[in-house]
């Protein structure tokens, strides 16, 4: 989403001075700034209030939570006790590796895919419309509802399923998704991805349309195939985009929670479903451990803003 | 039904409509189309007709194509064991809410920063972009602790709708796309309300929202949606039966329920934002893309 901001930098008018102070009534006096100051901030102390309650306090409370223990209604400081117990629960480590599965199989199903099907869908000049409100429709269902279909239907393990049907059809084997543990994981990517690379194809279509058409037509007289068009120009002109992406996919991934919560009842079979996300609910809301949950949350802060870090300076470095 | 978009694309015009590219352009295309169809409209076309066969028939191999026999009962039943009217009402009483909220506390934040640009003006700005980087669920626990026990106020807000639709308002994302719509406003409009006499809440009511429909329709979906999608947080701040939202309820239900009745009122719940996008796709699609940028 956030993409629209990239889409839009080359329209980014200057910053001309405020229109109140300025004009013919240049010389201000003390009390008009004030006045307009105020002004302006009253515009803006109803937004300010929400986020100071609902975003940069409990960023804060989170920070501090993490180093107490509440028991009883009494606060006391504990240091490093919640994280040293969080670390020592057996599910951590599970949780973590899980994460990073997801993560990186939904980084090469849901990120390859949606730049190829974009790219696909700038080529046709017919049904554009209807193929982009196909891709897209997934996004805008209730992401409870969509996942009620696929663990009921598509991922029934006997042979009724949507997919085992479809697999028995072509003759290959069927599987039993959900209840196996080595399809666990698969089984919640494919969920996933069909729920929500809609967003993603939209936005790289934007980007391809963007690309001026002389450099594909000096490619073409420099004789450059189809591939090599889109290595040379199609990608180098998307890159921002696509690096950009990368980072938000990643980051949104590492927090998945509801595909394990419905699909897998929150672990799966053997564990295999836990994610770091999920064990934050468990410990805050079933095992009454809001302070333990509070420094999980921590280590997740920590671990994106780690990776983002490096991230960022890689795809810098390459410039 | 032709669609030429003008612009020069990886493959060029000619190429396609000449003999050998022509024949593929027209069959990769009927195999997209066919696919896609397949791919994204087939799971919704079983959940609707699933959730119309018996509790036998959809056991059965292989499954049928049509239901044999269909039968509106699971849709009943879901409609009425789950008491989907209150749950559906629930839902849309909060993305109104948080709509209006939205509506009025961001837009005016962000009028304030694009046009009175008061003195740290920016550093709220900045912060305000600051949350864009903290991951959802890193704040749900100390977010949960600050509903249940208001700072200072001492208010707990569990089972309020404006559990909801408070923290709907600490949407940066929203806040950045309106005041960047705002940036492209000329000034010399402010200055010739200014000159007029205009107050600045005229100014902003009179010239700078008519000019800004485009960007509060693509904003006013974003925040329906995100009520309509959101799962995790109305499930903790909405906990009684009477309160929670749609997909919260049919979760609640899941366990007892049978699974046909359960895909019955999932696409029940999900019905309502199909419409919108339907609806509005154009506005949808040019919002994520380049169009809510344009003056």
């Amino acid at each position: 989403m956030a993409i629209t901001t990239v889409a839009g930098t080359k329209r980014e008018p200057g910053r001309p001075a405020s229109p109140y102070p300025a004009g013919p009534r240049r010389r201000t006096s003390l009390g008009r700034k004030v006045r307009d100051n105020l002004t302006g901030h009253a515009f803006l102390i109803g937004a300010v209030i929400c986020f100071g309650f609902f975003s940069w306090y409990p960023m804060i409370r989170g920070v501090v939570m993490s180093f107490q223990r509440t028991r009883r209604g009494v606060t006391t400081w504990v240091g490093w006790d919640n994280y040293d117990r969080i670390i020592a629960d057996p599910s951590f480590w599970t949780a973590w590796k899980n994460t990073f599965y997801f993560t990186i199989l939904a980084l090469v199903l849901g990120y390859a895919v949606p730049f190829l099907v974009a790219i696909l869908l700038n080529e046709f000049r017919h049904a554009k419309g209807y193929l982009r409100i196909l891709v897209y429709l997934p996004v805008m269902l209730p992401p409870a509802s969509a996942l009620f279909l696929f663990k009921f239907y598509a991922y029934d393990p006997g042979d009724a399923g949507l997919f085992n049907s479809v697999l028995k059809a072509l003759h290959l084997p069927t599987s039993q998704w959900m209840q196996s543990p080595e399809m666990t994981m698969p089984a919640m990517v494919i969920a996933s991805t069909w729920m929500n690379m809609g967003g993603a194809v939209l936005i790289y279509l934007a980007a391809l349309q963007n690309i001026p058409g002389e450099l594909y037509e000096a490619a073409e007289l420099d004789g450059a195939g189809i591939w090599r068009r889109i290595r040379h120009v199609t990608i180098p002109q998307t890159r921002l985009i696509l690096v950009l992406l990368a980072m938000l996919q990643i980051v949104a991934t590492m927090q998945f929670f509801i595909e394990p919560l419905i699909l897998a009842n929150g672990t799966g079979a053997e564990d295999s479903a836990t994610s770091v996300a999920y064990l934050i609910y468990q410990h805050g809301f079933f095992q009454n451990d809001l302070n333990g949950a509070a420094a999980l949350g921590v280590i997740m802060l920590v671990v994106l803003a780690g990776f983002s870090a490096v991230y960022v300076r890689l795809s810098s470095r390459q410039d | 039904m032709a669609q030429d978009s003008g612009t020069r694309t990886l493959i060029s015009h000619a190429q396609l409509r000449r003999g050998r590219g022509k024949v593929i352009y027209w069959t990769l295309l009927a195999v997209v189309v066919v696919g896609f169809t397949l791919v994204f409209l087939g799971p919704l076309y079983w959940m609707v007709t699933g959730a119309l066969k018996s509790g036998q028939e959809i056991a059965q191999t292989p499954p049928s194509l049509f239901p044999k026999d269909p039968q509106s009962q699971n849709y009943a039943d879901a409609w009425n064991n789950l008491n989907l009217a209150k749950l559906l009402f629930n839902t849309f009483y909060y993305a109104a809410g948080a709509l209006l909220f939205q509506l009025v506390l961001d837009t005016a934040a962000a009028y304030a920063l694009s046009k009175l640009r008061p003195v740290f003006g920016n550093v709220i700005l900045g912060l305000m972009l600051a949350t864009l980087m903290i991951p959802a669920m890193v704040l749900i626990v100390p977010q949960y602790v600050t509903v249940i026990d208001l700072p200072i106020l001492h208010i707990n807000l569990l089972d309020s709708p404006f559990a909801i639709w408070l923290p709907a308002v600490a949407n940066a994302f929203n806040i950045f796309l309106l005041k960047r719509f705002f940036d492209s406003i000329p000034e010399e409009l402010m200055a010739a309300a200014l000159m007029d006499g205009a107050t600045p809440l005229r100014t902003l009511w009179s010239i700078i929202l008519p000019m800004s429909r485009p960007i509060l329709g693509v904003v006013s979906i974003f925040a329906v949606t995100a009520v309509w999608k959101d799962f995790l947080w109305p499930k903790l701040v909405m906990p009684s039966p009477e309160t929670r939202t749609v997909s919260v309820g049919i979760y609640a239900f899941s366990g007892g329920t049978p699974m046909n009745v359960v895909v019955a009122a999932s696409v029940i719940a999900a019905i309502p934002t199909v419409i919108v996008f339907l609806i509005f796709q154009r506005n949808i699609m040019s919002g994520l893309t380049t169009g809510s940028l344009k003056g």
